[in-house]
């Protein structure tokens, strides 16, 4: 920026620690012209008095030294000019304070170091944040929204044609979206237009009805915006989210087209019921699965298939082959319901028959209770907790099922015409590639493993967000779940969809960055081939040519800045986030000179977490060590080795980093930014200890937002095993 | 491209999620939240389940996207009184009670020091008190001060007055009623605790140890009345033997008859905090069925192997309390061996189902089914914990679905 404002707040605290007019000095030693304080800067004449500054003077970049970024950002929000905002408030004078023995505070007056107060330290803080934020401001650039050259392909590939694929068809096309819809099989409806009938999926919950996916067939079938493939698949995907190619296999023709995003709603498939010898299946013509039960009724044929006898009697065994060590670990969270559906269709075929349901736990979850109640006054249903010991021939073609820890105290012992087994669900992503995408990282889904194979996210808030920008799945693939929630999960997945399109179109980032118009750029002149940026994008944000330069496809990526980090070049840039702005900033800041401990340290934490966490506890007004500089960014993974060399060279005695926790239940919304960070910075450790430096200077760790109490705890023991060490022995050269 | 703006009720997680992917398809939004603050009730929690992560880094995240919307607007303290018109085109009557603070409100807190009245914290469930003037939680937003004006000692107002240097308070403002005209609703009403007074055989509010989920989950939290930790309420001691009560008024004809989904996976979490606070320690679940649906079963394993928990099959008949000890006496049936049995413990938790927020009232314009959980109809999309019974992540894809659902009336 050009000209560069600096307005002080002294209101909250900010006028009584700090002195004010020595601030105004520190700003204008900074060369800024334009140093203006004034009381309760947020008020509307503190507003209109920036306002009128920055017309009069023609500022096009402010700094605001007041509060938190996090609070009054509607009141400091200038249009396009550039607004920095110190944190003096909630960052310096409600956040350090000078602590007695006891845990009291002192008065600033105390003296730290010899010849040195309390308020000459937090004044030096604040002075520091000033100066690097006119050095930031400098080298700021507006962010400029990234236009693709291509047009946006406003189409919505949706993958499979069941209750899901056809419902995000549906809404996409509702609000005038074109839709692919691709379906493997030669017919439209998927696993649920074979059912005989559906619980309803509305209050009282107790009746079953036609299964809903024929209306939704009709109602696809009829909407002009939407182009269906029957007996198709998805054999490539290329590009990047708003200009993908799809290459769409038909039969023996292939076609290409042009699509801007994906809902992914290919379901599920039966769990492999032949490994399930224990209860009899395929030993047993009379021992069949739920969805073999399902199909036949569906036919209304409910005769034995050992002999087409009448079925008088079926035993249902919950979780045949589900949370199980041997098989699928977890509950496919629709299979109690189908039994209890299916134990009605019996009883209303023949009310003289019998069902016998045995299971674990029974799973009805939310008020689908009500369906389980008018079973459980059915006189000819028979539920019980049990465990399944035995299943064998029985007498006249019966099966024999031995059952152990039942409710009735004993082991039962029952002979049944069928036996119906409630097998899982697993999901079509489990072992196939179906996205097939063209990415360097690979074609499917990188996550899935996780998640034993289905398309879900890791995150609880957001059920949307996964590694791959513009590809939302919705359903069976997504999650276990039973229909209802899969019309709910595929809306929500289509207007992820769409949402990802408005967003390319407007040049801003997906979630979470939604506010970000600015991109990386790569200087590729001095790129060294080394490929760590497209090895480590989370997001599959670049191929790579066959000399193994990086080809950015930037609608695929989330601004991160974990490239950014990895760059050993220093060639990857954003507008307002540059290799050269945080060195100018840690450059600005004032070393004092060696052998008067007083000691530096600085902080790099994540914007997310540790962040809020700093200004919770300032709003409790707890302490961590004044001669702690903090600068946040946007991921530990945008933290590039380039900066721990800067401030180490600086003179700075140690550098801290927090990020957010990594490992099995990671919370970084960046995937690996903190565990990149690690990695990394094992390395400056090693090359800490081959300049005889203690490794402990640089240090990592993780922190959650909530958590105030160790932040302060390891800010306090970093620093004081750092002045343990005594001072960084490079200071002042 | 959209004609009117969506309306969101409830500013919870759901309400949130509604609103903020409704305005990043470039719609114009309006939340109204009856609290002072949005959050809703992950903003109590101290943990979500499975992950055993912090329901304010999701907040923050949002709360963030929504800053830098201006198309995105807030009312809190707010009630919707009655909706009518039809889709595309409804008026929505909304009464907004005073807060007494203004937005010059710098939340620098120098008010609460001087004031002397307090008032029960209904975020901690009445395990704390606030001042009269207070700033709801640490992740309030807006992040500013509420006045309680009832709870006010004498000499308060002039002292708080004289301590704002903001001009902040203004003990004039009046109840106000705004009409609202905009394409659709989306209804995130959420949840309340069904009430523990009813199930009167399980003597919540008579013995001293008898809390509730929601109750352990304050106390867990670093930001709640005990720092933290999970004590009991009658010495503060810390529990070693705890049980824990499913079903406390769901699946019940009595109470609730539906199942509120998320109570044996909060009772699982429960179990770990008491693990990890102390690893002797012992929980007894008295449940029915433990109902952990999809990928959660990974979560019921982790507890098993991670906590010290006893299962026992059979809905709690009754407790009572040792007057000497306050510990409890917890008797139920085992209905795997058909024997009654009797345990004491330090403590008891009720698992209390949910509740739709809006049971019991009449909103013109609204349908409620029998639960009191909202119904459908057209251009008005219930979503979360006011349609139905939900954990956060379903929740959240009902409310991004309902935005798609809802865009079609703003056009």
């Amino acid at each position: 920026m050009e000209k560069i404002g600096v307005f002080i707040c002294t209101s909250c605290d900010i006028g009584n620690r700090l002195d004010i007019s020595e601030l105004e000095a520190t700003a204008r030693e900074q060369g800024v012209n334009s140093v203006y304080s004034s009381e309760f800067l947020c008020s509307k004449e503190g507003r209109e008095f920036i306002n009128t500054k920055l017309k009069e003077e023609g500022l096009d970049g402010v700094s605001i030294c007041a509060c938190s970024f996090r609070v009054n950002y509607d009141v400091f929000n200038f249009g396009k000019v550039a607004v920095d905002r110190v944190n003096l408030r909630e960052g310096v004078v409600w956040s350090r304070f000078p602590i007695g023995e006891n845990g009291e505070i002192l008065d600033d007056s105390v003296e730290v170091t010899s010849g040195v107060a309390f308020k000459d330290e937090l004044m030096a803080l604040a002075k520091d944040y000033i100066r690097m934020s006119v050095a930031k401001l400098r080298v700021y650039k507006l962010p400029v929204p990234y236009q693709p050259e291509e047009e946006i392909s406003k189409t919505v590939l949706v993958l499979g044609g069941g209750v899901a694929g056809l419902t995000a068809a549906l809404e996409c096309a509702k609000l005038g979206y074109p839709v692919i819809l691709v379906e493997k099989e030669k017919e439209l409806g998927g696993f649920s237009a074979k059912l005989k009938a559906q619980c309803e999926a509305k209050y009282p919950y107790t009746q079953l009805v036609k299964p809903i996916v024929f209306s939704l067939i009709e109602e696809v079938q009829k909407n002009d915006l939407i182009k269906i493939y029957t007996g198709a698949t998805l054999t490539n995907l290329s590009g990047a989210p708003g200009l993908y190619t799809a290459k769409i296999k038909q039969g023996p023709k292939e076609e290409e087209v042009k699509v801007g995003a994906v809902v992914l709603a290919t379901g599920f498939k039966p769990y492999d019921a032949s490994t399930l010898t224990q209860y009899g299946y395929g030993k047993l013509k009379n021992v069949i699965t739920n969805i073999e039960f399902e199909l036949k009724a569906a036919k209304g044929d409910f005769t034995r298939p050992s002999d087409g006898a009448p079925i008088k009697s079926v035993l249902f065994i919950q979780c045949a082959g589900q949370r199980s060590d041997e098989h699928l670990l977890y509950c496919s969270s629709y299979c109690c319901l189908a039994s209890l559906k299916q134990a009605k269709y019996l009883r209303e075929a023949d009310p003289e028959s019998q069902a016998y349901i045995v299971y674990e736990y029974m799973r009805t979850m939310g008020i689908y209770e009500n369906f389980y109640k008018t079973l459980q006054n059915d006189p000819g249903v028979f539920l019980t907790k049990g465990k399944v010991l035995e299943v064998s021939e029985g007498t006249n073609g019966k099966v024999k099922v031995v059952i152990d820890e039942t409710l009735f105290g004993e082991k039962v012992e029952v002979e049944v015409d069928l036996v119906v087994l409630a097998i899982g669900m697993v999901p079509t992503t489990k072992d196939e590639a179906i996205l097939n995408l063209e990415y360097r990282q690979g074609p499917a889904l990188p996550e899935l493993e996780l998640f034993y194979g289905y398309a879900d996210s890791n995150y609880i808030c957001f059920p949307y967000e996964t590694r791959r920008t513009g590809i939302y799945a919705a359903g069976a693939v997504h999650q276990p779940m039973t229909i209802d929630q899969v019309i709910d999960d595929a809306r929500g997945a289509a207007l992820k969809a769409i949402q990802c399109l408005t967003a390319i179109e407007m040049g801003h980032a997906v979630h979470p960055r939604t506010w970000d118009f600015a991109h990386p750029e790569w200087d590729l002149k001095m790129c060294t081939q080394c490929k760590r940026c497209t090895e480590e994008c989370p997001f599959g944000a670049l191929n790579e040519d066959e000399k193994a330069f990086p080809i950015p496809f930037l609608t695929r990526c989330r601004r991160c800045g974990t490239c950014f980090g990895a760059c050993p070049q220093r060639i990857i840039n954003f507008k307002d986030y540059s290799i050269d702005m945080i060195t100018s900033m840690i450059k600005a800041t004032e070393m004092p000179e060696q052998g008067y401990e007083q000691y530096r340290f600085l902080a790099f934490v994540c914007e997310n977490d540790a962040y809020p966490a700093l200004d919770m506890l300032a709003y409790q007004r707890k302490s961590i060590p004044v001669s702690i500089r903090v600068i946040p960014v946007r991921c530990l993974g945008a933290v590039n080795v380039a900066f721990i060399k800067d401030a180490m060279s600086k003179g700075y005695d140690g550098i801290l980093l927090f990020g957010c926790k990594f490992g099995e239940n990671y919370q970084c919304h960046f995937i690996k930014g903190s565990e990149l960070a690690n990695r990394r910075m094992e390395n400056v450790q090693e090359t800490l200890q081959q300049l005889a430096l203690e490794m402990e200077r640089v240090t990592i760790d993780t922190v959650a937002i909530d958590e105030i109490d160790k932040i302060i705890n390891k800010t306090n023991e970093f620093v004081n095993l750092i002045k343990s060490y005594g001072e960084n022995p490079f200071k002042g050269w | 491209m959209f004609k009117k703006p969506l309306l969101v009720v409830g500013g919870g997680i759901s309400g949130i999620t509604a609103a903020i992917e409704a305005a990043e398809m470039e719609a114009d939004v309006i939340i109204v939240e009856s609290s002072p603050t949005l959050g809703g009730r992950v903003a109590q929690l101290r943990y979500y389940f499975p992950k055993l992560c912090p329901p304010t880094c999701g907040l923050e995240i949002n709360y963030k996207r929504m800053k830098a919307r201006g198309n995105l607007s807030v009312y809190t303290m707010a009630d919707v009184v009655s909706v009518s018109g039809t889709p595309g085109d409804f008026k929505v009557k909304v009464k907004i009670r005073p807060r007494y603070i203004n937005e010059n409100c710098t939340a620098c807190g120098e008010c609460a020091k001087v004031c002397e009245g307090e008032r029960v914290n209904e975020v901690d469930f009445g395990l704390s008190k606030t001042k009269a003037i207070y700033l709801p939680h640490p992740m309030a937003f807006p992040y500013r001060y509420v006045l309680d004006k009832d709870a006010l000692a004498p000499g308060d107002l002039d002292r708080i007055m004289s301590a704002c240097k903001y001009g902040a308070i203004n003990p004039e403002m009046k109840e106000e009623e705004i009409e609202l005209n905009v394409g659709a609703i989306i209804w995130a009403t959420g949840w309340k605790l069904y009430d523990a007074t009813k199930i009167d055989y399980y003597g919540f509010g008579r013995f001293a140890n008898v809390v509730s989920n929601m109750q352990v989950e304050r106390m867990a939290s670093p930001f709640g009345p005990t720092n933290g930790q999970i004590l009991r309420p009658s010495d503060g001691a810390k529990p070693k033997r705890v049980a824990f009560v499913q079903c406390a008024g769901s699946r019940d004809e009595n109470h609730l008859p539906y199942c509120s989904y998320i109570c044996c996976l909060a009772t699982l979490k429960h179990t770990l905090y008491l693990a990890e606070q102390e690893p002797e320690s012992e929980s007894l679940v008295f449940y029915i069925d433990i109902r952990t649906p999809g990928r959660y079963e990974k979560f019921f394993k982790r507890a098993q192997s991670e906590a010290n928990i006893k299962f026992i099959k059979g809905k709690v008949a009754k407790i009572e309390e040792d007057e000497a000890t306050k510990d409890l006496l917890v008797t139920a049936e085992d209905t795997i061996s058909g024997k009654r049995i009797t345990e004491r413990v330090n403590m008891v938790v009720l698992a209390l189902g949910m509740q739709p927020s809006v049971a019991g009232q009449t909103i013109p314009g609204l349908i409620l089914d029998a639960h009191g959980f909202v119904m459908e109809k057209e251009g008005i999309i219930p979503v979360g914990c006011a349609k139905k019974p939900l954990d956060v992540m379903t929740s959240n894809e009902t409310a991004t679905g309902a935005v798609i659902q809802a865009l079609a009336y703003l056009r």
